[in-house]
């Protein structure tokens, strides 16, 4: 993992140092609201219904066990004893208090932790696989390169005052699970046919009002250059982008509109003439960043576990929780854990100061003290020994996080909707409690398979709805709220934009439409067939008339 | 009939304008304004900026309960998420 | 307004002394008509690819800042500097904040139309030891001090 040095260190200090001094003055009544918003919001805080929400970092998703116990503590001391991982590998805490937020910046800075960039019109956390590093697929470790950019945007002059804000998401694996079609710049390193690795480089994805999947503007791109091409990028978009529209704003709304090869001139124009003006880190920096990703030193171990294979035998539950929540690792004698934060009838990505403590102590003792947060607002335990998986699955059932439903139709992706976000139309943690209540079956959800629901609470879509399998978003009809259906979208290697079903249903209604969209795919499915792939090959129709003959 | 609310500056929790012009965290113990007068009102508690976030007017009805359109999102407020209802000031009733 | 100068990494109040500025557009139009200018004002929203005659003649480019969500003026003081070589002053002009001085310095701006305090301003200055990136001021980036100590080492 990557470590502060002196200079990283005393940036963060440095930062929470003058927040501390913005919040004195915001107190002492020296800057309005509407001059302190933008200062609060640069640094993670934002104002919901009930109280201040602070959203804080996880660079690329990594985290030790010391910073997961810090951010345990930091839910007890300053908020109200939990925290809520999101979409975007960050961690939100909904109740802290204005004048703490400077001591509580202050304790994450003690881990190398920040809230910065976590919001604004700026370069936002830069997002990866979860699975990096630890899974056999990748060409290479992505996360040197987010931490690379990490550095680079972080206080850019230039890009601090951007149309919009600005997301990044590398990943380095041919199963794309850092979403990077719908990112403002989504990266896919890979091996060319000359066997050099570079990025393929994707602008203009997003979400939203205006869904778009990206478009590829370079095939290519060496290493070396990351940083240089990405501000080309940025610099054509800082200057090109609408800022008369905040709805306009977004880099997919210039880069559609202009289309995509006219955009990729003007960055290849932009490109050539700072290309070599000395922005791209020189191989040494590149290559002390790269060390501290090294592969940890694993065991050399047979792959096949007999202790494991006893208890798979003799406890189907936990037979369960090895199919559904493990995934294989790079390194024999090895597996991936997933710890769902979505147990049935749960809020997803809820995790209580305890909770979180109890996964740092499990991560320290089997995990070389890693964690990582995915983008489905769930944990995963990295490296852990095939022979130690009973161990773990029981000390994580001990705290309530055993819940075997991986990528199953519980394991729903939902924003805070109405019951937190100032923004939302209408609730969504109530609907996505709902229908994992209704499928609270394990046996029935494994039966189902892979199925992901995301459920966003208004058109900003931070449920990412627009690529759920099935997609719930809230609307408001005359103050009463009301969810239209999305189907057939994807977030993965084969992202598609999902398409709207119908008119709007109520909130009793939404949950019986899921069951009758599953009893469809159960009815009609072929072989091996995912819900996705059914949808695509029959159509909408089938789905549509089963929602809305009887209703 | 309206009332004046917002998130208090230091904490951010949820406040009314009270009838002796102090903020609560009472809906039912806010003062209530005719449509007319409540601009005025609002304008005054914005200027208080080292009271408050964000003022703002809500519809209430005779009772003082939230009304019209922003009923479930102010009832939202003054309660606590509905999730959870161990939080918000649901949870201190 | 007060008008705030850069030097040697210090805000200096400084007099406001009368300016002879001209637009871009007008300028282009007509070179000759305008050859007592001193200021070029160079609005956000024109591209700085149409700039092709000398800007040596102006000792002064005025750049907008109409609010300060609208950050197009920090990529046109960075490709005055660092591509056209403009080293005369790079004044900014609108809504200048003291939380985002730091930010237009870095990018080569170096008097500043500024109503605020200057020892807030100075203070402003300096909150940052370091910077991670290499823009148009002189401060060398983070990576640079890195290779540079282990060299030494
Ligand atoms: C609760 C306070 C939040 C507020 C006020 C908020 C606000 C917004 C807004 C305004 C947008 C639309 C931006 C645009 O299209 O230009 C957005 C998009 C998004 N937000 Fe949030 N959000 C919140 C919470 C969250 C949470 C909890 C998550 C993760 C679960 C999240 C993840 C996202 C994502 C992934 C997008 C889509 C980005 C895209 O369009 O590419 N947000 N948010
Ligand atoms: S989608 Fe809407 S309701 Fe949900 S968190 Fe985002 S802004 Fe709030």
């Amino acid at each position: 993992m990557y470590r502060y040095d002196e200079f990283d260190a005393t940036m963060v200090a440095e930062r929470v140092a003058q927040f501390r001094g913005q919040v004195q003055r915001r107190l002492s009544g020296e800057l309005t609201e509407d001059q302190f918003k933008p200062l609060r919001l640069m640094n993670g805080l934002y104002l919901q219904l009930h109280a201040y929400m602070l959203r804080v970092a996880i660079p690329y998703g990594t985290l030790s066990s010391k910073q997961m116990r810090r951010l345990g503590e930091v839910a007890r001391k300053y908020d109200k004893g939990y925290g809520h991982f999101t979409t975007r590998q960050n961690i939100q805490y909904n109740w802290p208090a204005l004048v703490d937020v400077p001591d509580l910046l202050d304790d994450l800075a003690d881990v190398e932790m920040h809230a910065i960039q976590t919001s604004g019109n700026c370069i936002r956390n830069v997002t990866s696989d979860q699975y990096a590093g630890a899974s056999a697929e990748e060409i290479e470790d992505p996360r040197p390169y987010c931490e690379m950019i990490r550095q680079w945007s972080t206080f850019h002059p230039e890009f601090s005052f951007l149309p919009r804000k600005f997301k990044i998401a590398v990943t380095a694996a041919p199963h794309d699970r850092a979403a990077v079609k719908v990112h403002d710049i989504g990266l896919i390193l890979y091996k060319n046919e000359e066997g050099e690795t570079g990025f393929e480089v994707i602008v203009g994805g997003g979400l939203g009002r205006t869904p778009y999947v990206g478009h590829t503007i370079r095939k290519f791109l060496p290493k070396k250059h990351l940083l240089s091409y990405l501000e080309a990028i940025l610099r054509v978009y800082n200057l090109e982008g609408r800022r008369d529209n905040m709805y306009k704003a977004r880099i997919k709304i210039l880069v559609n509109s202009e289309g995509a090869e006219k955009f990729a001139e003007a960055v290849e124009a932009e490109w050539a003439q700072i290309k070599d003006s000395g922005i791209d880190l020189p191989r040494e920096e590149m290559a002390r960043i790269d060390a501290y990703f090294a592969p940890p030193v694993f065991e050399k171990l047979s792959d096949e576990s007999a202790v494991l294979e006893e208890k798979k035998a003799s406890d189907k539950n936990f037979a369960r929780w090895l199919r559904l929540n493990t995934f294989a690792h790079k390194a024999p004698g090895y597996a991936i854990v997933n710890i769902s934060l979505k147990p049935i009838g749960g809020v997803p990505g809820d995790i209580s100061d305890v909770q979180m403590e109890a996964v740092a102590d499990i991560a320290e003792e089997y995990s070389l003290d890693e964690i990582r947060a995915t983008h489905e607002q769930n944990l995963v335990l990295p490296h852990v020994k095939k022979d130690d998986l009973y161990a773990v699955y029981a000390a994580l059932k001990a705290v309530d996080l055993a819940t075997a439903n991986i990528g199953m139709v519980s394991d729903i992706i939902a924003c805070p909707g109405l019951d937190y976000c100032s923004l939302a139309n209408a609730r969504s943690i109530p609907i996505a409690q709902r229908i994992s209540e209704r499928f609270a079956d394990l046996g029935l959800q494994e039966d189902v398979g892979e199925l992901k629901i995301k459920i966003s609470g208004c058109i900003n879509a931070c449920g990412h709805h627009h690529v759920g399998h099935i997609g719930i978003l809230g609307v408001d009809k005359k103050g009463e709220e009301f969810y239209q259906v999305t189907l057939g979208g994807s977030g993965a290697e084969d992202a598609s934009i999902g398409e709207i079903a119908g008119r709007g249903l109520s909130s009793d209604q939404v949950v019986d439409a899921v069951e009758k969209l599953v009893g469809v795919y159960r009815e009609r499915r072929q072989g091996k067939e995912r819900f996705l792939d059914t949808y695509r090959r029959l159509g909408a129709e089938p789905f549509k008339e089963a929602l809305y003959e009887a209703a | 009939m309206k009332a004046v609310t917002g998130n208090r500056l230091d904490d951010g929790v949820v406040v009314y304008l009270g009838d002796d012009d102090r903020w609560t965290s009472d809906l039912s113990a806010a003062a209530r304004f005719e449509d007319g007068d409540a601009k005025d009102v609002l304008a005054a508690a914005q200027k208080r900026v080292k009271e408050i976030a964000d003022a703002y007017l809500i519809e209430v009805d005779d009772s003082g309960a939230p009304a019209g359109r922003e009923t479930l999102r102010e009832t939202i407020r003054k309660s606590g998420p509905t999730v959870r209802l161990d939080l918000g000031y649901q949870a201190e009733a | 307004m007060k008008l705030l100068k850069l030097s040697r990494g210090r805000l200096y109040p400084a007099l406001e002394e009368p300016l002879s500025e001209v637009s871009l557009e007008d300028w282009l139009d007509n070179p000759q008509g305008h050859a007592d200018a001193t200021a070029l004002k160079i609005s956000n929203d024109v591209s700085l690819a149409s700039i092709r005659c000398d800007l040596a003649g102006f000792s002064t480019i005025i750049l907008e800042f109409p609010a300060f969500k609208d950050g197009r003026a920090y990529s046109q003081a960075r490709i005055l500097r660092e591509r056209y070589g403009f080293t005369g002053e790079i004044r900014a002009r609108g809504d200048v904040l003291r939380d985002q001085l730091l930010f237009m310095a870095r990018c080569g701006v170096d008097a500043f139309e500024f109503t605020g305090d200057a020892d807030g301003a100075n203070e402003a200055l300096k909150e940052f030891s370091f910077a991670y990136q290499r823009a148009a001021d002189d401060l060398q980036p983070v990576w640079r001090k890195r290779l540079d100590r282990a060299a030494a080492a």
